[in-house]
């Protein structure tokens, strides 16, 4: 039993690294095309230093998603609290046109944004990129403050207010320690999603304007330059690093950061990984 | 209460108003437009919907035929692989639950790109098949293409929902079922099977929804030989630049979506608890 | 969760540890610098090309790719007023972008190089008076087939519709050029109006699709390289492009006649630099220009002084210079007007069936 759970995993773990084993091998073949193997090379990490068309859309990729995850997670969290404190109805009617943008397929807020910058005129650029980004992060900005604020004392802000705070004073000082470590998830959140969007990025960045999910995109159709598999090649291992040090540093509590690891990801933010 | 309070969520109540609703009311509008004109009329959706001609209707059919069978694979796959997980020692599984995750790190259009080089007739898979003297199969541009495609990107998004929610189970329900003399076959089907529901419903939903709409996926590995709605829609308005009818599109797939969303979070209500989220 | 976040954290500082050696994104009304957008077909450029300019006039290049004529037209539709200030269509969508007021008139007195332009190439029907375009590269539609694949050379349409190539056959994943290879075989013009030609058309079409292997854009050409397929409808340099690499490979532009294509360099009616676009026009035309990027493309150079250069074996190629006769039996799209939607419904119908 225990030799065929095993022989199990090795074919799912098989089937989900297989890809990336040719991606990482590819990163190190001295031949351009993909199919050939022309010998160990490290030709693709040296030419990936200059090559400007995708250092260009990784800057893109920063800079959006940095940008687009502040401004989201200022108004995110001030929409959390005003809706924590108005009418019922009223913060459930805001709630539901929160989530049309989770539940919506990309594709139909892509193409809703699209129509929505044609009609008023605004044109397609960086800023409407941004713009895009910015639309949605913010639900799930909300979503991960609001749990938090529904967690905590009602009362401490007027309570703050009465022993002679003022109203920022009052905000700063008590409710952002309470709701802070939903702030953090939902600001890394918002900057997880921004780097992996294709879709909507794909209906709403202008002309010249591309991110790394653009530009591979783009080159999957006229054949892949191998520096991209290069630099995922990269970043897939500090990834990997990363996580085995923190895994052999942290041993304990193992439990409890597993299970909020799982429920931290909402749908939208496991499935955007499809983006 | 504090009414000051209360205005923090103008900025958002504004931003959503142009950016969220604005955006899908226009998507509703331009849906009702031909490109002649300004009269609205239903045109686009008798288009989609005609019943001389059924292209359309038999693309949203496939659509849903290819995610149906994907969503399925993913289910059989995935469900033990989660069982064996839940059943391991903490910390393997946390490791384990984290070798999961950690491909998706990778952009998902390389990894589907990637996915080509396996595929194809001088692919990687077929090379090794020939070496072997096996007759070399025919995947590359095939509707499995496509399958094998979202089975890989969304099987992970079937796994961990499933896996939470095992391990989320109450350890005493199973030692009663078994103290009672339930075999452990029984105690599974009737004991575990069931707890399991929300995942498996979050998990179904997760895996079913993206792939009912991607374009990507048919597009790389489908080769326009199986196209989806996703497809279609794309072509309109980047290429054909019939905007009105990728409108028309989009609405019929919007709902679509957003009623098998709501009946589904509706069931979970009666039956475990808990939304979608 | 502590892990999680580590994981992120780790992977936002991967990205702002690499070097930003890259040109920051362009910053309308930014100081001194004057930069020029360029829109251009995937893969049309020697990559160098865009640095050369830069370092002679000091204007920076935006350089951006689009895969056919209808996406560029939409997406110049969609980004409004600051798009691009060149771009390099195709004859009937210049004709189209002409008719719909979209192109500025270039001033051929700053563009000295426009001399170098073969006669043949001036005057087209699309632009009858030279005024808003400047041939860049030409060429024709043809099937390149692989040699050992098949069993005699290929040297019509109707091999596309033969079943001994059942699933080894590419297709151009492109209304026009897909709907006249059918519309060819049936011996109507590329340029049909008429609705009953083009549904016949279709019907073939969609009695082909059973056969073919893919809808393809650029990618074709790596899947001819590795020997994917049998037959392939190609433009004459990506012919050439894939049997550089792989020798089996020929080139045929079928008997029943074929497209003939001129792409050229238009300057929109929105540019933000006129004068910027018309020193990159002219600098495209010079001499050393036109031949590195002849040499990267291998598409036909409508250049003077590149065809003469040409070396001797490339003058009987039927893909680098085919002969008067083949261009006789070739056609210019040419801009269809309200039809094209009609194109377009037929296209996305074929691609559902």
């Amino acid at each position: 039993m225990k030799v065929l759970k095993s022989a199990y995993s090795g074919l799912i773990f098989l089937f989900l690294y297989a890809p990336i084993v040719v991606l990482i091998a590819f990163s190190f073949n001295a031949a351009k095309s993909r199919g050939v193997w022309g010998g160990f090379s490290f030709r693709w990490y040296e030419s990936l230093v200059q090559n400007a068309e995708i250092l260009h859309a990784l800057r893109n990729t920063v800079v959006v998603a940095l940008l687009s995850a502040v401004i989201a997670t200022v108004i995110g969290t001030a929409a959390a609290l005003g809706m924590h404190h108005m009418r019922r109805g009223l913060s459930n009617f805001m709630l539901n046109v929160t989530y049309l943008p989770v539940l919506n397929p990309d594709i139909v807020t892509g193409i809703s944004l699209l129509i929505l910058y044609v009609f008023i005129g605004i044109n397609l650029g960086f800023s409407s990129l941004l713009l895009a980004h910015i639309t949605f992060n913010i639900p799930y900005v909300i979503l991960s403050v609001s749990p938090r604020l529904r967690g905590m004392n009602r009362h401490i802000f007027e309570a703050a207010l009465d022993l002679g705070a003022g109203p920022a004073q009052a905000f700063f000082k008590v409710i952002v320690p309470e709701i802070l470590p939903g702030i953090v998830n939902g600001f890394l959140l918002a900057v997880t999603l921004s780097i992996d969007d294709f879709v909507i990025s794909f209906f709403t960045a202008g002309p010249g304007v591309s991110t790394l999910s653009i530009t591979v995109y783009s080159m999957a159709r006229k054949g892949i330059k191998p520096e991209i598999n290069a630099l995922s090649s990269i970043m897939f291992v500090v990834v990997l690093l990363l996580l085995l040090t923190v895994n052999i540093r942290a041993g304990r509590d193992v439990r409890r950061r597993a299970q909020t690891h799982v429920r931290s990801r909402s749908p939208r933010a496991l499935s955007s990984r499809e983006r | 209460m504090n009414r000051r309070l209360r205005l923090t969520a103008v900025p958002y109540a504004l931003y959503a108003l142009i950016f969220i609703v604005a955006p899908l009311l226009l998507i509703l509008y331009y849906s009702l437009t031909t490109g002649q004109g300004t009269a609205l009329s239903l045109d686009n959706f008798r288009r989609f919907f005609d019943p001389r001609d059924t292209v359309y209707l038999r693309v949203l059919w496939r659509s849903l035929w290819i995610a149906g069978v994907s969503t399925a694979i993913c289910f059989v796959l995935g469900y033990p692989m989660a069982y064996i997980l839940s059943q391991m020692k903490e910390r393997t599984r946390n490791i384990i639950s984290f070798l999961f995750i950690l491909p998706m790190w990778m952009n998902f259009l390389l990894r589907t790109y990637a996915w080509m080089t396996l595929l194809e007739r001088t692919g990687l898979i077929n090379t090794v098949l020939k070496s072997l003297g096996l007759p070399p199969q025919e995947i590359m541009y095939t509707a499995g293409a496509v399958v094998l495609g979202n089975v890989y990107n969304f099987l992970p998004f079937m796994i961990l929902p499933i896996y939470t929610s095992l391990t989320k189970l109450d350890r005493n329900l199973i030692e009663a079922s078994e103290d009672l003399g339930a075999g452990r076959a029984v105690t599974f089907f009737r004991v575990i099977f069931p707890l399991s529901f929300p995942g498996i419903m979050s998990g179904l939903t997760m895996t079913f929804m993206p792939a009912v709409t991607t374009f990507i996926i048919s597009k790389l590995l489908g080769g326009g030989q199986n196209a989806l709605i996703g497809d279609l829609i794309e072509k309109q308005f980047k290429v054909a630049g019939d905007w009105g009818f990728g409108s028309a599109m989009s609405v019929i797939l919007m709902v679509l979506i957003l009623l098998s969303m709501n009946a589904l979070s509706r069931y979970e209500k009666e039956n475990a608890g808990g939304g979608l989220m | 969760m502590k892990q999680l976040r580590c994981l992120r954290y780790g992977l936002l500082a991967l990205f702002l540890l690499l070097p930003s050696s890259c040109k920051s994104a362009p910053t309308p009304g930014g100081p001194s610098t004057v930069t020029l957008k360029v829109f251009n077909w995937g893969d049309y450029i020697d990559p160098d090309v865009t640095a050369l300019f830069t370092q002679e006039t000091g204007i920076e290049v935006i350089y951006t790719m689009f895969e056919a004529n209808e996406d560029m037209y939409t997406s110049i539709k969609a980004s409004g007023d600051v798009s691009h200030d060149v771009v390099i269509p195709s004859d009937y969508m210049i004709r189209k972008m002409i008719n719909e007021d979209m192109l500025r008139k270039i001033d051929m007195g700053n563009i000295p190089n426009h001399a170098l332009i073969d006669d043949r190439f001036k005057n087209l029907a699309f632009d009858p008076q030279n005024e808003y375009s400047v041939p860049y590269m030409w060429g024709t539609v043809g099937i390149a087939y692989n040699t050992t694949m098949v069993e005699a050379p290929i040297t019509s349409w109707t091999a596309l519709w033969d079943e001994q190539y059942q699933k080894n056959i590419f297709m151009m994943d492109s209304v026009r050029d897909s709907l006249g290879v059918a519309l060819k075989m049936l011996g109507y013009s590329m340029n049909t109006k008429n609705e009953a030609e083009l549904q016949e058309a279709y019907n073939k079409l969609v009695e082909q699709k059973p056969l073919v292997l893919a809808y393809t854009g650029d990618e074709v050409k790596d899947k001819m390289i590795a020997g994917e397929a049998a037959l392939a409808v190609v433009y004459a340099g990506d012919a050439i492009t894939i049997s550089d690499e792989n020798p089996d490979i020929a080139y045929v532009i079928p008997q029943e006649g074929s497209n003939l294509f001129v792409d050229s360099m238009c300057i929109l009616k929105t540019a933000e630099n006129p004068e910027a676009a018309e020193a990159f026009i002219n600098f495209m035309c010079s001499t050393p220009i036109a031949t590195r990027n002849w040499e990267y493309i291998n598409y036909s150079s409508p250049q003077k002084e590149v065809i003469a250069q040409m070396p001797e074996e490339f003058q009987n190629s039927p893909a680098r210079n085919p002969s008067a006769e083949d261009l006789a039996r070739c056609e210019v799209f040419e801009d269809l007007a309200q039809t094209t939607q009609y194109y377009e419904d037929l296209w996305t119908r074929l691609i559902g069936a």
